[in-house]
């Protein structure tokens, strides 16, 4: 096997990047996952796209744009779950189609080829720039820093929201900066990562972790190494099978999710002997 | 435990309160003073506005007109938070899934959170409130289970562990023998009549079912229409006829070795 090419500059960016967006989409998928908000993925990574459509079209950096629109969609999500007395689910569903629709009438008034914003919801980890894995390691950071810092808050809350709030917890601030955090890991991944994968490294790592473990510090733990284990092995066989690599890494982390549900200790089930211990009638 | 709780005070006054959520008016015009160290059963049929007093109590419920002053503090204006750290709540059980990550210990960690405050770790003396309080409700065994694998009296257990592991002033208890089988019901009620004496609070029980209203009340208030219909002694409010007229249904009581037993009586 020839592996020459893991020396090159390209590469080992990509394996970089593999490794920080692995880590912070991982460890918020934990909160997606036990939350049960799987679908904010989608969600908010349309919105990226559309606030990158929009910088495009007003000739601003398409960054920027990103990121205004991600975080401010996250900054909605929650406030109008309470207004409107939703689930939160519901309301990234309304979020999700206004983003989608932006996103095509933003398409629908910019003149040229469109191919280059397409790339955004396939992303390109074998192109990543400089300021993507800078803007990648931050968000990395930042993620498992404010993960440790509010351990026990987000522990509280996760568990049961109405429970937090009783013992004195400030829950919904905990919750959107839950819902923060998602909003910048998404943007910061959707140029290096794309779309559409984030939406499988946030969901997959975490739904096996959850699979194996009944203690949340070892699911946040086992999540990211499922992350950037999914990240690698998906590069490494882009590589081999000379097939495109977000989808290799999408189907990566699926094979890990599948083997963590074959495997989970949560789905055994006791053998039990039937006694003599027949039931009466009476 | 505290030692320093005056038994003489005022724990719990609201004056003139109204709750509503949207167009349905939840509490109209409740007063109720409750003394500190008094046992308090609230009873009623659904709907009655039981729930939404004890949330007024605990500070979630938004109050629209009156006032309510909670262990000193205001629930109109200050910290509302501050209060809650001293309120020990016990929700009706919930559906929790059994793959929940979070252990029975942790749990009633949850309880000590509050506390603490941001920032800060649980230290030895937190470590040691938590076994007690387990140790008190005899779920020491538990304590390393999955919440979610435990049943549903466990689960209670387990729910007044964390509230006590607030080290509060006031334990509010909303309906926790719901769904709760006999034997599990009986055992919880003569936990929270022990708690009570021995950790000397203030409690608040809430039910809809007779039954379930523990002995060692020393007031019952009954609660129609989110109004306080009637409140006194046991003795002389848990009656035939009051208690017919305040579910809308003839209810007999039978003593049975010196207890009472509340029935519904056909017709």
């Amino acid at each position: 096997m020839d592996l020459s090419i893991f020396g090159y500059q390209f590469m080992q960016n990509a394996i970089l990047a593999a490794f920080l967006g692995g880590v912070a989409c991982a460890t918020v998928g934990v909160f997606v996952v036990l939350m049960g908000i799987s679908f904010i993925g989608v969600c908010l990574s349309h919105a990226a796209f559309a606030g990158a459509l929009l910088g495009v079209l007003l000739g601003f950096d398409p960054l920027l744009g990103a990121f205004l629109f991600s975080l401010g969609t996250a900054a909605i999500i929650g406030p109008l779950a309470s207004r409107g007395e939703l689930n939160l689910d519901t309301s990234i569903g309304v979020l999700f189609s206004l983003m989608l629709g932006l996103a095509f009438i933003f398409m629908g008034l910019m003149s040229g080829p469109k191919t280059e914003m397409l790339g955004l919801l396939w992303g390109s980890i074998l192109t990543v720039s400089n300021t993507d894995l800078l803007l990648l390691g931050i968000v990395a950071v930042g993620v498992v820093g404010l993960v440790l810092l509010f351990f026990k808050e987000i522990q509280a809350v996760i568990f049961n929201r109405e429970i937090a709030l009783a013992v004195g917890i400030p829950a919904s601030f905990i919750i959107y900066g839950i819902l923060f955090l998602t909003g910048s890991t998404i943007t910061v991944s959707l140029s290096p990562i794309g779309g559409l994968l984030i939406f499988s490294l946030i969901i997959n790592p975490a739904a096996a972790a959850y699979q194996l473990t009944y203690s949340l510090k070892k699911m946040f733990l086992l999540s990211a190494v499922f992350g950037v284990v999914s990240g690698w092995v998906g590069l490494l066989a882009s590589y081999l099978f000379n097939v495109p690599s977000g989808a290799a890494i999408i189907v990566t982390s699926s094979l890990v999710f599948g083997l963590a549900t074959l495997f989970s200790p949560k789905r055994k089930v006791k053998r039990w002997r039937a006694k003599d211990e027949p039931s009466r009638v009476l | 435990m505290r030692n320093h709780r005056e038994m003489n005070g005022t724990a719990v006054s609201i004056e003139r309160a109204v709750v509503s959520y949207r167009e349905h008016v939840a509490l109209r015009d409740v007063s109720l003073e409750i003394k500190r160290g008094e046992f308090l059963g609230v009873i009623g049929p659904n709907g009655a506005g039981k729930t939404t007093l004890l949330s007024l109590i605990n500070g979630l419920g938004k109050l629209v007109q009156g006032r309510v002053w909670v262990l000193g503090h205001s629930i109109n204006h200050g910290s509302v938070n501050g209060i809650r750290k001293r309120v020990g709540y016990v929700a009706q059980a919930q559906n929790i899934d059994p793959r929940m990550p979070i252990t029975v210990k942790e749990v009633v960690m949850v309880g000590r959170y509050g506390q603490l405050g941001l920032f800060r770790r649980p230290n030895r003396a937190d470590r040691e409130i938590v076994d007690e309080m387990l140790e008190l409700v005899g779920m020491s065994h538990l304590s390393k289970r999955p919440i979610g694998h435990l049943s549903g009296g466990e689960q209670q257990r387990v729910a007044i562990a964390r509230a006590l592991a607030q080290e509060p002033d006031m334990f509010l208890l909303d309906e926790p023998t719901a769904s709760l089988d006999w034997r599990a019901q009986g055992e919880l009620l003569d936990l929270v009549r022990r708690i009570h004496e021995t950790q000397k609070l203030t409690t608040l029980f809430v039910t809809h079912d007779l039954n379930a209203l523990p002995e060692a009340c020393d007031r019952v208030v009954l609660m129609k229409n989110g109004k306080i219909w009637q409140q006194g002694v046991p003795e002389l409010v848990l009656k035939q006829d009051i208690l017919s007229q305040l579910y809308d249904a003839p209810i007999m009581i039978q003593e049975h070795e010196g207890r009472q037993i509340f029935l519904k009586a056909a017709g």
